[in-house]
This record gives C-alpha cells, sequence and structure tokens, in this order.
C-alpha cells in the first residue's frame, strides 16, 4: 500500500510551469531514486512530498487520502522526513542539541545525559565515531553529513527523502549510510533518494524514475536500466564518447613539484606534469589532495621546491602563482569560488581586474570578456545582470572555470570538476579539459568520482594520509586499483 | 548613479523632508539655514564616506568620534606650541592641518592593523582605541578644554566660515570627498575589491585579492577622511574637550546604513550615504526651526528612521528575490 505519491501533479511559478503531470508512488520497503538533470524538478517534487511547497495542480496522496500539508514541520509530524543536500546544523551547538533541536528531551531542564546516549546509541549505528558533545563547527563535512543522517534517523521516518546524501561521504562512511538504507528498507521505510551518482542508483534503487524538464520520461524497476541507459533518458539523447579521447600528453615537463610539505596535511609529495597531460588526483576525502593543490598555488603555507618549465619558481601567494601561469579552480564553488550575491561580470574578471583598466575600470572591456567566456563556456544566463548565485550549479561551475581561464594559465589544477552539476554539464566540462590539454596546457584534475577521474586523466596518482600512495596508468587505472592504493589495501595490486 | 529602489527610498525620504521643512518654515529655503545644515553635516558626512568603505568590506569602526576629539586636541597643542617659533600666520595653521592627516592616517592604520594583523574583531578593537583617544583628549584637556590661541583662531575661522559665495569651504570638501568616494567605489579596482571582500572574503582570497591589505587601506582611508574632517572642525570652535564628537561614530554609521549600504557588507552606496547625512541633520534642522516638536526629541526620530529605512530596505530585498 503506497505511503505517500503524486497523483498527476503540476506546479508553476508564476508563468513558468516547473513539473507536468507527474505521478509517483513511494511504497513501504522500497528505495526510490529519483534522477535527473539539475533543473529537471527534482527538487520541487521533494518540495512538495515534504510539504514545503504545495502542487498547482493534482493531489498528494498521504496514506491513500488526498492531503495539504500546510508546512514541512507539519509533514515531518506525520513521519515525513528530508535529509537535505545543505545543511541544517546549528554550527556552535553540540551533536546531540543538533540531533534532538525543537524536540529536546526533559522538562524545563533539558536532560542532557539522555539526549547524548540516545544520540550515541544513533551514531553507533551509523558506525560513526564522532563523540555527541562535540561543537558542529568542530566537525569535518562528512561527519556533519553523518550527524544530519543520524538526526533523520532519530525521526523515526515513515517516509526517507534524501537529497544527494552521499555527495560529501567518504567511502567507509557511503558503507554506513547504504547499511542504514538497507536497514530502513528492511523495516518498511519509504524511501526517495535522489543522487547525480548513477552507479550508487543502480546499487540502491528498487525502482528508478527519470526526470526530463518536469516530466516523467521512464520509469523502471531494478535491473532494467543500466548506467547508460539512465544517462540517455536524463539527457534524452545517447551520451556517445561521454569521456573523450584521451590525448597525447608530450614528455616536456610542465611543473615538477619535490618534496611539497604542507604542515600537518601535505607530507612530502613529488609529482611532475607533463605539458599537455591531463593528471588526475584520487584519494579518499581528507587524504590531502585539496590541500597539496593549496599548496602549490600558494594559497597555504607550504615548503618544497616547485619547478614551472623546468626553471624552480618559489610560490608564497596566488598573486606568484598567476604570474608563473598557474591557476586553480576550488572545489568549495559556493564559499570560495563565486561570490553569489554578484553579478556574472564581476564574478568572471574579480581575480584579473587589473586587466581591465589602470585607474578607471573598463566595464565594457569587462562585458567583452563575459561575451566571449558565455559563448566559449555555453554559460547559459537567463538575463545578463543576474547574480552569480541564480545560475544552476552546472552554469556556476562554467562561470568558475571562465573565471580560472581568464588570467590565461598554462597550468591548471581543477579541484573537483563536476561536484553538484548534472551528466550534460558534466560532459561538456570533460570536453573543455581535454580541449584545454589539446591546447598545449597541462592538467591537474582531482576528483572523487572514479568513473570520472578514470574517464577523464591519462595517468592517475592516489593519496592516502598526506602522501602520495601511489601511480596508475594505462590498462592499470581500474576503480580497483584506485581504491587499493586510497585504503591502503596491501596484496595484489597494479 | 543607479536608479534602482534601494538609493531612491532614501532620496524620496529626503525630498519629503525638504518640502516638510519648507511648509513649516518659510526660513527653511534661506541660503543661510542651507549653507549652515550643509556645513553641519560636513563633519559627519566625510567621515560616513569613510565609514562606507569600512562596512562595505565586512568592518566596523567605533573610534570615529573620539579619534576626531583626540585629533583636533593634538592639533591644537601642535598649533599652540609652534607659535612662538613660526608666529601667528598661516604656516602654524598649515601644520595643524598637517599634524590632523598625519594623526587621521596613523590612527586609521592602528585601527585597521589591530584587525588584520592581530586577527581581532574590528567591533573589538575599535571600542577599546574608542575609549583610548576619548580618555587621551579628556587628559590632555585636563578635563576641561584645550582653546587655541586666540589670534590663530582669528586667522583660522575663513577655514569653516570661508568659501565661494555662500558655499563654504567645508560643503566644497564634502561634496569632493563625496564624489571621490563614489568614483573610487563604482569604477575603481580598490572599490570592486573592497564589496568583493565584503561579500565573502574567502572568494576574494581565492580569487588572488590581498584582502588584508584591502581591509587595513579601508581603514586607513577612514582615519584620514576623519583628520580631514577635523581640518574643518578645529577652526569652528577653535577648541577641543572630552565632549567633542560625542555620538559621532553612532551618526555616521546610522547615516552609511540609511543610505542602503548592509550592515554585512557586501554592496557600498557612497550617494546613500550622502542622503542619510542629509536626512539626519534635516530632521535636527526641521525641529529646531519648527515648534511642532520639541527638538529633545530629535534623537528618538532619528532612530525611528534608521529602523524604518532597514525594515524598508529588506522587504525590497525579499520582493527582489522573488
Amino acid at each position: 500500500m503506497t505511503v505517500l505519491a503524486l497523483r498527476n501533479v503540476s506546479k508553476s511559478f508564476g508563468p513558468i510551469q516547473v513539473l507536468h503531470n507527474v505521478d509517483l508512488a513511494l511504497e513501504p520497503g522500497e528505495v526510490h531514486a529519483l534522477i535527473g538533470e539539475n533543473g529537471a524538478g527534482k527538487s520541487t517534487i521533494m518540495k512538495i512530498l515534504s510539504g514545503f511547497l504545495d502542487p498547482t495542480e493534482g493531489e498528494l496522496l498521504f496514506s491513500g487520502q488526498p492531503v495539504r500539508f500546510g508546512s514541512g514541520p507539519e509533514a515531518e509530524a506525520q513521519g515525513i522526513v528530508v535529509i537535505h543536500q545543505e545543511f541544517n546544523l546549528a554550527a556552535d551547538l553540540t551533536v546531540a542539541a543538533n540531533v534532538f533541536l525543537g524536540r529536546e528531551l526533559g522538562g524545563f531542564r533539558l536532560d542532557h545525559s539522555a539526549m547524548r546516549a540516545a544520540t550515541a546509541k544513533l551514531l553507533d549505528r551509523l558506525h560513526s565515531p564522532i563523540d555527541p558533545g562535540t561543537l558542529i563547527r568542530d566537525l569535518s563535512v562528512p561527519d556533519r553529513q553523518m550527524v544530519e543522517i543520524a538526526k533523520a534517523l532519530s525521526r523515526n521516518p515513515r517516509v526517507l527523502i534524501m537529497d544527494e546524501p552521499s555527495a560529501v561521504l567518504t567511502h567507509r562512511e557511503v558503507g554506513s549510510l547504504y547499511e542504514q538504507i538497507d536497514r530502513l528498507r528492511g523495516e518498511g521505510v519509504a524511501i526517495l533518494y535522489c543522487s547525480h551518482r548513477l552507479d550508487e542508483v543502480a546499487h540502491l534503487a528498487d525502482r528508478i524514475t527519470v526526470l526530463r524538464d518536469g516530466r516523467v520520461v521512464r520509469q523502471a524497476l531494478r535491473g532494467e536500466l543500466t548506467e547508460d541507459g539512465m544517462a540517455a533518458a536524463m539527457v534524452g539523447r545517447e551520451l556517445q564518447d561521454f569521456y573523450p579521447p584521451k590525448g597525447n600528453p608530450s614528455d616536456e615537463p610542465a611543473l615538477q613539484i619535490t618534496d611539497l610539505t604542507v604542515p600537518g596535511k601535505v607530507h612530502g609529495v613529488s609529482l611532475t606534469l607533463r605539458k599537455g597531460e591531463v593528471l588526475g588526483i584520487a584519494g579518499l576525502v581528507g587524504s590531502g589532495r585539496t590541500e597539496l593543490a593549496e599548496g602549490i598555488v600558494g594559497l597555504r603555507a607550504a615548503t618544497g621546491e616547485i619547478r614551472v618549465g623546468g626553471r624552480p619558481t618559489p610560490i608564497t601567494s596566488l598573486r606568484d602563482a598567476f604570474a608563473a601561469g598557474l591557476a586553480y579552480l576550488t572545489e568549495d564553488r559556493k564559499e570560495a569560488g563565486l561570490l553569489l550575491d554578484k553579478g556574472l561580470r564581476e564574478n568572471l574578471t574579480l581575480a584579473t581586474l587589473e586587466r581591465f583598466g589602470a585607474w578607471r575600470l573598463d566595464v565594457a572591456a569587462e562585458d567583452a570578456a563575459l561575451d566571449k567566456a558565455t559563448q566559449e563556456f555555453d554559460i547559459r544566463a537567463p538575463r545578463r545582470d543576474m547574480v552569480a548565485g541564480k545560475l544552476s550549479g552546472g552554469n556556476q561551475q562554467k562561470l568558475l572555470l571562465a573565471k580560472t581561464m581568464l588570467p590565461d594559465p598554462r597550468i591548471i589544477i581543477i579541484d573537483e570538476p563536476t561536484r553538484g552539476i548534472d551528466v550534460g554539464t558534466k560532459a561538456q566540462i570533460y570536453a573543455f579539459i581535454r580541449d584545454l590539454a589539446a591546447e598545449g596546457r597541462s592538467l591537474i584534475v582531482i576528483s572523487s568520482e572514479m568513473t570520472e577521474v578514470i574517464g577523464i586523466s591519462d595517468r592517475v596518482l592516489v593519496m592516502r594520509e598526506g602522501r602520495l600512495a601511489g601511480a596508475v596508468e594505462g590498462n592499470a587505472m581500474t576503480e580497483d586499483n584506485i581504491v587499493r592504493l586510497a585504503m591502503g589495501v596491501t596484496g595484489e595490486a597494479a | 548613479m543607479k536608479l534602482d529602489l534601494h538609493t531612491l527610498g532614501p532620496l524620496v525620504a529626503l525630498v519629503a523632508l525638504i518640502i516638510l521643512g519648507a511648509l513649516l518654515n518659510p526660513a527653511f529655503l534661506a541660503p543661510a539655514n542651507i549653507t549652515n545644515v550643509l556645513a553641519r553635516s560636513a563633519f559627519i558626512g566625510m567621515i560616513a564616506v569613510g565609514m562606507t568603505f569600512v562596512i562595505t568590506a565586512g568592518g566596523l569602526d567605533l573610534s570615529v568620534g573620539s579619534m576626531a576629539a583626540f585629533l583636533a586636541g593634538i592639533a591644537i597643542i601642535a598649533m599652540n606650541f609652534a607659535l612662538p617659533s613660526v608666529g601667528e600666520n598661516w604656516g602654524t595653521i598649515l601644520l595643524g592641518m598637517i599634524v590632523c592627516i598625519l594623526g587621521g592616517i596613523a590612527a586609521g592604520y592602528l585601527n585597521g592593523a589591530l584587525i588584520t594583523k592581530a586577527r581581532i574583531e574590528p567591533f573589538i578593537v575599535t571600542l577599546g582605541t574608542m575609549g583610548i583617544f576619548r580618555s587621551l583628549i579628556t587628559w590632555m584637556a585636563d578635563g576641561g578644554t584645550l582653546s587655541l590661541d586666540y589670534g590663530l583662531r582669528t586667522l583660522a575661522r575663513p577655514v569653516y566660515y570661508g568659501g565661494i559665495g555662500w558655499i563654504t569651504w567645508p560643503i566644497i570638501a564634502f561634496a569632493l570627498t563625496a564624489i571621490a568616494g563614489e568614483w573610487i567605489m563604482r569604477h575603481s579596482r580598490f572599490g570592486r575589491h573592497v564589496e568583493a571582500i565584503g561579500s565573502n572574503d574567502r572568494v576574494a582570497r581565492y580569487s588572488a585579492i590581498d584582502v588584508n591589505r584591502v581591509k587595513l587601506m579601508t581603514y586607513v582611508l577612514l582615519g584620514l577622511l576623519v583628520g580631514l574632517a577635523t581640518v574643518l572642525y578645529v577652526p569652528r570652535l577653535g577648541s577641543a574637550s572630552g565632549s567633542t564628537g560625542t555620538l559621532w561614530e553612532l551618526e555616521a554609521i546610522a547615516a552609511v546604513i540609511i543610505g542602503g549600504t548592509a550592515l554585512k557588507g557586501g554592496t557600498g552606496r557612497v550617494w546613500g550615504t550622502v542622503v542619510g547625512v542629509l536626512i539626519l541633520s534635516l530632521i535636527d534642522n526641521i525641529l529646531n526651526l519648527a515648534d511642532l516638536v520639541s527638538p529633545y526629541l530629535n534623537g528618538a526620530i532619528q532612530g525611528v528612521i534608521i529602523v524604518l529605512a532597514v525594515v524598508l530596505q529588506r522587504e525590497k530585498r525579499t520582493a527582489d528575490e522573488r
């Protein structure tokens, strides 16, 4: 018997219709994956299911009866719990206080020990070593996600809606997450799972709904759709050449790093990047990949020798890196990459303003640069004067790429090139990366997505606990080999 | 100047106040009164223009009122000290002006360095220096008043009272500061960097902007403008005491906020600040000219205006997002 369902639901915001006659049914004891490109309408569906939005037409059925939840909390009282993609945690409160936020145990005086004990039990089920007394601000991003999951579990959900819960988790934590999903499924909870990771969808989902442009274009049961089939349904065309063909790097070294150390994070890493090469760096979250990149470009204090084009080049600031022809595209698009409340033009030129006038900024030249960038990187902005935060994730990433390329760097380090963006844009970004390498530029691509790092790179270095654990190349570039190196598993390897 | 709702709101309020003033008392529009209002706005106005940069970059400076009093004090002491050797002439007055301006730059640098190099919250640093400057001027004046030599005072009077026709020097200085401030905020790299830092300083750092240097420069700029304002202020009364410049910091911050600059930084509106300063001083002036409401209620009305301005701007902001 269906717990929660949409029947013929349409939704419009003003003149724009974002959902067209959507039918969707969540069954108890079933994991239902909802996939689609950014802007396909996934978040609108989640918001309607969880009571944050009302449908314009059609009905929301709860246990077969039409309902209208006035608000999110009202839906939650009925056992419909959401794990949002953005964290909803109070940074200055403890883990236990967050898990019980709004439903604290105890009377006038809070029962701290009971809340701590209950939280410890929840975290234990998730195999998470987090202490319930820790402040959220002292936790890493994956740990915060585990707290979000614990918080959702503590609500005893009948329906659990998860929006990209694994995006920021490390390998081991993803395992615990899957374990909990299996347990909840066994207990008869209905689960809606949104994800961009198609391998994970294939692994978890009993039923898959594919959305495109606000319409359900495909519904399938477990095993009926391959990953390629899902991608094709989402994009509406066959994704031939999802990863562009590999390049032909020269033997000439573009960047040589010797014994780079970032205190406490990276220990004596040496590597050589060849001209025209795409060098992948894999490793678990927290293995020091980002810190290595930030150490190279002068964003973090680091020791070691850096040679650019064979010449020793000391780099102590991002300015130095720019001058040496290096650029870095951050993994944290929203907090370190773009000014979300500023326009596209301001964002594009922010790192290279000195090129746009010595005294008076030449807005016309900036606009021309924006025109060129939107064309070159296919940035699709409904309005030229909109703020960057209103762009879709994929277009934000393309804008950030354009911003990174504006100083015309010869060596580009890209940290998580496609985090949180849709399949179509991913393919575009891979093509851009290849094109840049074919122009004779050299790239380092850091990625947590195995298929991506294998698909895009000529060679992959694997990091573990701040050190280089090994390198794989050619036919040895397999998921298995990389995971072994990343996890430090000994035995038969490449 | 872009005429969107945020800039338009305060402007409408200003026009409404001018019409109200003219209706209540015909003397309101007399050149003498206008000159008076504008000249008195000039001190707070120049400081508020500097404050716009500090706030836009995500900072705050509570010390400017005390700083002005302190600068007035050291300038008067310097001029009185130099009088016997240099004589009763413009050389001595010029020396006082230089002391004011260099002192302002140094004081701004002190605030900025404590904030960017020692990494202390702007609120705490400037709360501290506010107390320090205030205490120093009270001590220098020995609890009373520091007075400029009578002859020098007479000589320097035109700096405040003189000018081109009815447009006195303070008005000219205020206007030039406002124009320069608007230009820098709108058209220079420094202005763009200031807005970027206030919007998200991590993004600014990852865009190869020297965040600390730019932040420091906003405090130095503010210090310089406090120094300039003091140069014009000293000739007005020719004295300084422990109560000189009290609450200027709050008036300056209020003017910035009324003008539409967000207290959390990121968007600077220098024209808005100018309008904010004029609104505050017009309320004062109208209450003094009209018998409708006691001038003692001036502070209350200004308070209402400040809160109202923020509420109106916030509603517009949410309306924009739809």
